[in-house]
């Protein structure tokens, strides 16, 4: 039976990894190559990496890091930051990375994710919605640049556009709630899911076990990704890398998922 | 030496990966020369059948890839669309397949799925081995593997399905005819499950 995805996600910064809150103050967690060998063993069903410099300062891709990355993973890998070019996907996707996440290029140039999915596919183009409430109003604004540029898009339209052009999956990834672990914005979510059928990833929230449950209960099939959750333990935000095991994966799916979901699955 | 056909589709150098850390001798074929040496053959793919058909008769590999498979009966396994492409046709194009194992690729019904995203059938998702099928001696019954795709083999013979998964409708998983094994799921990506399979496939 086909099962919701649990994905860590992971910003690189100055070489190393860091968690940031409301998208600012980035706290060393680690060292990249050692977190993902972590995560490795821990066998997380996806795992997300982005460069959180690259699109800010302007840089290439670092290839060299992203195929450090690939040759760890036995599991899908996705790959963001500083993406503008077809040819820079392409050469990325062929260091064994599964899925190319973009941002700032989709909202400058969204033909680039037609571009892409020609070569790689759709299945491998992602697109992450960086997003944050507008003022006085039940609608979210797309950000790009780590939160700093405000495109004026709205983020249910952008998301429409983004399926019709390509895209083969969404990151919804909610501003305001980066690093605060007090849940996910269940109405964001509502208004995006209801609007789109590709697949989707939410990420921006999660505190406890709880808090993801609750997103799976109620779409199902859906990513659930977190950065603070998978970095730190206990109210003073120690770094420990942590991860279901696949027992208590199980019993998350038991009292989560199959309730709701397994009776209609086999109808 | 174990060959991966390189006609410039699929995730190749994750399985190299995978088997570099096994230790185990592999090369990325790119000519009918290095097919010709290869004594067990992997056949990725990613993307639709067509284009995955139209890039593999074009390498140039096609004539001494049947040699190997069908004279010299070495194992294949085609892995995703590769596994795809060992059907005879597919509802998503019009091209001929390799025709190696009886059955046509069809799409899935989304109407007997139950989620907003119904296709592709993406993410992890468990497997049901026949027993006695010596590729899956060490992989248990509802083990996790990783999935990504729209369209599934319907094979002909009931004896040449050797594992099934559920999406809607129960369908091939695997399939296998005397050396040619079709895989539909991502071993390269289904961590220690997945290692297994390749280091078993390479003990074949």
């Amino acid at each position: 039976m086909l099962q919701p995805r649990i994905i860590p996600c992971l910003l690189v910064h100055n070489k190393g990894l860091v968690k940031t809150t409301k998208f600012k103050d980035p706290k060393y967690v680690g060292d990249p190559i050692n977190a993902v060998k972590i995560f490795n063993e821990k066998e997380v069903d996806e795992l997300m990496v982005v460069d959180i410099d690259a699109t800010v300062k302007g840089l290439e891709p670092n290839y060299f890091l992203i195929e450090s990355l690939a040759l760890e993973c036995r599991m899908p890998l996705c790959y963001g930051g500083g993406i503008k070019t077809a040819e820079q996907a392409q050469r990325i996707f062929r260091l064994g990375v599964e899925k190319i996440a973009m941002s700032s290029a989709v909202v400058q140039n969204p033909h680039i994710v037609g571009e892409v999915a020609s070569r790689v596919g759709n299945q491998s183009v992602v697109v992450v919605m960086d997003v944050r409430k507008k003022f006085l109003s039940n609608n979210y604004e797309i950000y790009t640049h780590n939160g700093k540029k405000a495109t004026g898009l709205d983020a249910v339209k952008f998301a429409v556009q983004m399926e019709a052009s390509g895209a083969g999956e969404l990151v919804l990834n909610d501003i305001e709630n980066d690093g605060m672990m007090k849940g996910f914005d269940l109405s964001l979510i509502d208004k995006v899911r209801a609007s789109v059928s590709i697949p989707m990833t939410v990420m921006g929230g999660a505190g406890s076990i709880e808090d993801l449950g609750k997103v799976i209960e109620k779409y199902g099939i859906i990513g659930v990704a977190a950065g603070s959750f998978f970095v730190f333990k206990g109210k003073f935000r120690a770094v420990l890398i942590n991860y279901p095991t696949p027992q208590e994966k199980l019993t998350f799916l038991n009292s989560y998922f199959m309730p709701n979901w397994e009776s209609k699955q086999t109808n | 030496m174990m060959t991966i056909i390189d006609y410039g589709l699929g995730n190749i150098k994750a399985l190299v990966n995978v088997y570099n850390r096994l230790n185990i001798d592999i090369q990325v074929a790119t000519s009918s020369t290095q097919v010709i040496s290869a004594t067990k053959i992997i056949l990725p793919g990613v993307g639709s059948f067509d284009f995955a058909m139209n890039q593999l008769n074009k390498s140039g590999m096609r004539d001494a890839l049947e040699k190997r498979v069908l004279v010299d009966h070495i194992p294949v396994v085609g892995i995703c669309v590769g596994m795809q492409m060992l059907a005879e046709d597919s509802e998503e194009g019009v091209e001929k397949g390799l025709g190696w194992i009886k059955g046509s690729v069809r799409k899935f019904d989304e109407s007997l799925i139950p989620f907003k995203t119904r296709l592709p059938h993406m993410g992890w998702n468990t497997i049901k081995p026949r027993s006695g099928v010596k590729l899956f001696d060490r992989i248990e019954q509802d083990s996790r593997f990783y999935f990504l795709h729209s369209y599934y083999f319907e094979n002909q013979d009931p004896g040449e399905l050797i594992c099934t998964t559920e999406y809607g409708i129960t369908y091939a998983s695997a399939v296998n005819r005397a050396n040619v094994y079709g895989i539909q799921f991502h071993p390269e990506k289904s961590h220690f499950n997945g290692v297994r399979l390749l280091h078993d496939f390479a003990n074949l």
